[in-house]
């Protein structure tokens, strides 16, 4: 097996060195009864080139493939990937290394992850940002009870209801063995979380938003922020996607505490899912409070600048049971590639790119108006909308299928109140053609 | 040390992001718009977002001089004890990185993507079989998030049981992750120290088992390499009160085909597949923490969980007694198909070898260390072996000026000062990607240091020498947080 150096010479000479004359001695401590019984049952092995070709017969199982257009968004988004990401990322240095413990001989992962904190930090109006969660949920998740922590004598968080569905289940999975309540609110007409149960709840810790909402919908973030405010709860503003800070005001700017939500737009595959980032940030007064890792600026013995990883007195290798949170690997190489992300755009590419997808979004979002459809939720969008047909969608969208394109989600999959509502994201990668030809069979 | 790999090139200073670039350069083409631009209702626009614009030249020449300060296992060895930094294969990236697999939406109808669903599926089914444990999910995102997901399946166990329990053993050389996985859930961690021999004594933990525990949280092989023998009875006697046990498969490099965990009596299990199963660390994740479990427990395992039926791969989200869901989707999926990939690559018998190796390994550097470095614990060890600075002590030289002398001759340092049982520990890993001259290269480094340490202590002191940066001043990043530029 090429991954394994030892040869029989090498074995039999370690063997000697060591004393012992098979691998059955190389084991002594292991009892008999703890012992593996037979052979695992397991494929392999393969060589290159047969995990090559068994890996095809998965890939042609994967009926939507490159040569789709997806217009399916809801926590997972299809943006353009420049060249120079994987090409760089895939750099082994930053691929291959652990996460920086020795900073001397990890300056590159920890200069890159400083700067993912500041580009993130400013993207989203926040003092700190840190470097990284899991993922939106579970950055959704930690930012509740970080809050709870804050105010300690508070045992409630209210959450939104617009709020990605698969978030409140994660959030629902990390309370259920701790003794805080949640409680949801409810979403008004027009698509935008309803506050109007807030000001009679004082025992609230915080207060949990999503802007643009589950429904693709922008809140009204000011006015939340005084809301939450009035209350003395914390406002945690959350996000699945970022790319609409591009344009949009941030949420460290109307007032949000806390800050977090899902980074994959910046740069990163959608890969079933995952693999991508949590982004995470909040006051500077905060911040030792603050779940996950952090990158601050040093100097070395000769007073030149340096990375470390810092205040980890907060973190379970240090603080153990009173530990901010558990959370020891985070998403090091995806905070790197979204900074590059960032970076690669600058500050006047954002806006036109977050420009250009909502212009796409409103495109289609009229077009499918005119055809017939109608926009349930009134309120403002950014690259998400939900649309309901005056007849049954599926066998169009069926249609469109054949046609190499996935047109929608049908939310009933999350709730059975939002049967036959259609949540349609577009992004710079779909063609006019495209959205035009979903128009056109919607007109059919 | 004629042979030592450390050597001082040229190393390239480069600036922070936003101290080069100009206003007007861009590093990423933005698609011409086809659509005619729609009104935006003035109060919802933001202000501009205050990133730098850099050309692309600008952006790929920042992070290759980036990289360039990193040390990976690419660049050579790191015996990082418990941290498992074998070789990552090249194959299993461009498997990630295939576009049916790395395009794939996650909502996508699951007519549209067996081929993903399939993957997770077989890759369950085979972490079973090597574990010995019966039932799998792949949903935890890293090691520590495994942790959670057993912590909570034990807490919903004894729900369900309807037996009230608030305490968990925990032994003194566990992760730290364990006790903050286990607070998370409610749990208060109970110490147990290991007793002499570096492992638990059963009467140790039958002092400390009642029925107010839920349970023990073991990793083994632990943190001091050793093999926890006496897990069975502990396990036994840990059931007869009720409890579970959880086993943290940090350490599962050791005893692949070797040690079948469900036997040694092991009810819940995490692995990290950024360690056993050869998926990169990417300098801090993203990993992957599949948590396994025997069978009684199988209905706790986070949703959705994917099932074959009828010849086609579904989500099944009808799971009553579940945990719940723990990630916005399938976890780190990418993740998932580099240990597939890996897996496939070597088959039952290779992983074996793999873990055979990765111990003989680890013993070899034991028997030809010690002497040099002070022995924590002279004992059989399995893959990973801990020393400490015992033996430098006189000359003023510490753990931490040993790491930095072995960065200056080329190598990553290992673990220090963990497990925090041993003062100033020094935890070597080899794993089984390294050749035995490749050990014996660093046997003699080792050898060298130490004769440094008692007649040259200030070289040590004073390293690391070839770096970009020399010791950084971790105090002062701390005292006066600059997290932000």
């Amino acid at each position: 097996m090429r991954y394994l150096p030892h040869t029989a010479e090498d074995i039999a000479h370690m063997m000697e060195r060591i004393g012992v004359a098979n691998f059955e001695e190389v084991f002594p401590t292991v009892p008999k009864d703890c012992r593996h019984l037979g052979d695992m049952d397991i494929p392999g092995p393969f060589t290159e080139w047969d995990l090559d070709s068994h890996m095809e017969t998965l890939r042609s199982k994967m009926i939507v493939g490159p040569d789709h257009t997806v217009l399916l968004g809801a926590g997972s988004y299809h943006h353009n990937i420049p060249a120079i990401i994987p090409s760089l990322m895939g750099r082994s240095e930053f691929l291959t290394a652990y996460t920086p413990y020795q900073p001397e001989m990890a300056q590159g992962t920890l200069q890159g992850v400083f700067e993912y904190q500041s580009l993130t930090a400013r993207l989203l109006g926040v003092d700190v940002a840190n470097a990284s969660m899991y993922d939106g949920a579970s950055a959704l998740a930690e930012a509740l009870l970080m809050a709870l922590r804050l105010k300690k004598k508070k045992k409630r968080v209210a959450i939104s209801r617009a709020i990605h569905p698969h978030y409140r289940q994660v959030v629902e999975a990390y309370f259920r063995p701790t003794d805080f309540e949640i409680v949801e609110l409810g979403y008004l007409e027009d698509g935008r979380t309803d506050l109007s149960t807030l000001e009679s709840d004082t025992e609230l810790a915080a207060v949990a938003l999503q802007s643009p909402n589950f429904f693709g919908v922008i809140e009204d973030m000011e006015q939340i922020s005084a809301a939450i405010h009035a209350i003395d709860a914390l406002f945690i503003a959350c996000f699945t996607e970022p790319l609409a800070f591009g344009l949009l005001k941030n949420p460290g700017s109307q007032g949000a505490d806390i800050v977090c939500g899902e980074g994959q737009s910046f740069g990163i595959q959608r890969s079933f899912g995952g693999p991508s980032l949590g982004m995470f940030g909040c006051k500077d007064s905060f911040v030792r409070s603050m779940p996950g890792r952090l990158v601050g600026e040093t100097v070395d013995l000769d007073g030149k600048r340096g990375f470390v990883l810092t205040l980890s007195t907060r973190e379970q290798n240090i603080r153990r049971e009173k530990a901010t949170s558990n959370i020891c690997s985070n998403q090091g190489l995806n905070t790197i590639t979204a900074a590059m992300y960032m970076e690669a755009l600058g500050g006047t590419g954002i806006t036109k790119l977050a420009r250009l997808n909502y212009d796409k979004a409103q495109y289609l979002k009229n077009q499918l108006v005119e055809a017939g459809a109608r926009v349930p939720f009134a309120a403002p969008t950014f690259n998400e909308f939900v649309v309901e047909f005056p007849f049954d969608f599926e066998p169009v969208q069926q249609k469109l299928a054949e046609k190499k394109i996935i047109a929608g989600i049908n939310l009933k999959k999350f709730d059975g109140a939002l049967k036959d509502k259609y949540l349609f994201c577009v992004t710079e990668t779909a063609a006019k053609e495209i959205l035009d030809t979903v128009v056109r069979e919607v007109k059919k | 040390m004629k042979n030592a790999p450390g050597t001082s090139g040229l190393i390239l200073e480069e600036p922070l992001l936003w101290e080069k670039g100009k206003k007007g350069r861009n590093g990423m083409s933005v698609p011409q718009s086809d659509v005619p631009s729609a009104p935006l209702p003035e109060e919802l626009t933001g202000e501009a977002v205050n990133f730098p614009d850099l050309s692309e030249v600008d952006v790929v020449r920042h992070y290759t001089r980036l990289s360039q300060w990193n040390y990976g296992v690419d660049t050579g060895m790191y015996p990082l004890g418990s941290c498992t930094m074998k070789y990552n294969p090249k194959i299993n990236e461009k498997q990630a990185a295939s576009p049916a697999i790395g395009m794939a939406h996650p909502l996508l109808d699951e007519q549209h993507c067996q081929g993903t669903l399939q993957l997770i599926h077989d890759l369950e089914r085979y972490l079973a079989a090597i574990t010995g444990m019966d039932a799998v999910s792949t949903q935890p995102a890293a090691g520590a998030h495994g942790e959670l997901a057993g912590m909570l399946i034990m807490s919903a166990y004894h729900d369900f049981k309807k037996s009230k329990r608030n305490k968990i053993i925990i032994p003194d050389t566990a992760h730290g992750t364990n006790p903050a996985s286990a607070a998370l859930c409610g749990l208060k961690p109970v110490g147990v120290k290991s007793g002499k021999r570096g492992i638990l004594e059963v009467e140790d933990v039958a002092r400390l088992m009642d029925d107010e525990t839920a349970g023990i949280m073991m990793t083994n092989p632990n943190t001091l390499g050793l093999f926890e023998e006496n897990i069975k009875e502990i396990a036994a006697l840990v059931h007869e009160k009720g409890g579970l046990v959880y086993a943290d498969g940090a350490n599962m490099n050791a005893i692949m085909g070797i040690v079948d965990l469900k036997r040694c009596g092991v009810d819940i299990l995490h692995l990290n597949l950024h360690k056993t199963f050869s998926t990169p660390h990417g300098g801090g994740g993203p990993g992957a923490g599949p948590v396994c479990v025997v069978e009684e427990l199988e209905k706790f395992l986070p949703a959705p969980r994917v099932v074959h039926d009828g010849g086609r791969y579904r989500l099944d989200t009808d799971q009553p007694h579940s945990i719940g869901r723990i990630h916005g989707f399938f976890g780190n999926f990418g993740v998932l198909v580099r240990a597939y990939s890996y897996i496939m690559s070597m088959g039952a018998e290779n992983l074996k070898k793999a873990s055979q190796y990765a111990v003989l390994n680890a013993c070899y550097l034991k028997v030809c260390i010690k002497g040099s470095l002070h022995l924590a614990y002279n004992r059989p060890c399995m893959h990973e072996v801990v020393f400490s600075d015992k033996l430098q002590q006189e000359y003023k030289v510490s753990t931490l000026d040993i790491a930095k002398r072995l960065m200056d001759c080329g190598y990553h340092p290992p673990t220090v000062y963990f497990p925090l049982v041993v003062s100033g520990a020094i935890m070597i890993e080899p794993t089984e990607s390294e050749c035995l001259e490749d050990l014996d290269c660093f046997v003699e480094v080792i050898k060298n240091i130490a004769t440094e340490a008692r007649e040259n202590p200030e070289l040590l002191k004073n390293s690391p020498q070839r770096f970009k940066v020399k010791r950084l001043d971790e105090t002062r990043a701390a005292r006066n947080p600059r997290l932000r530029g």
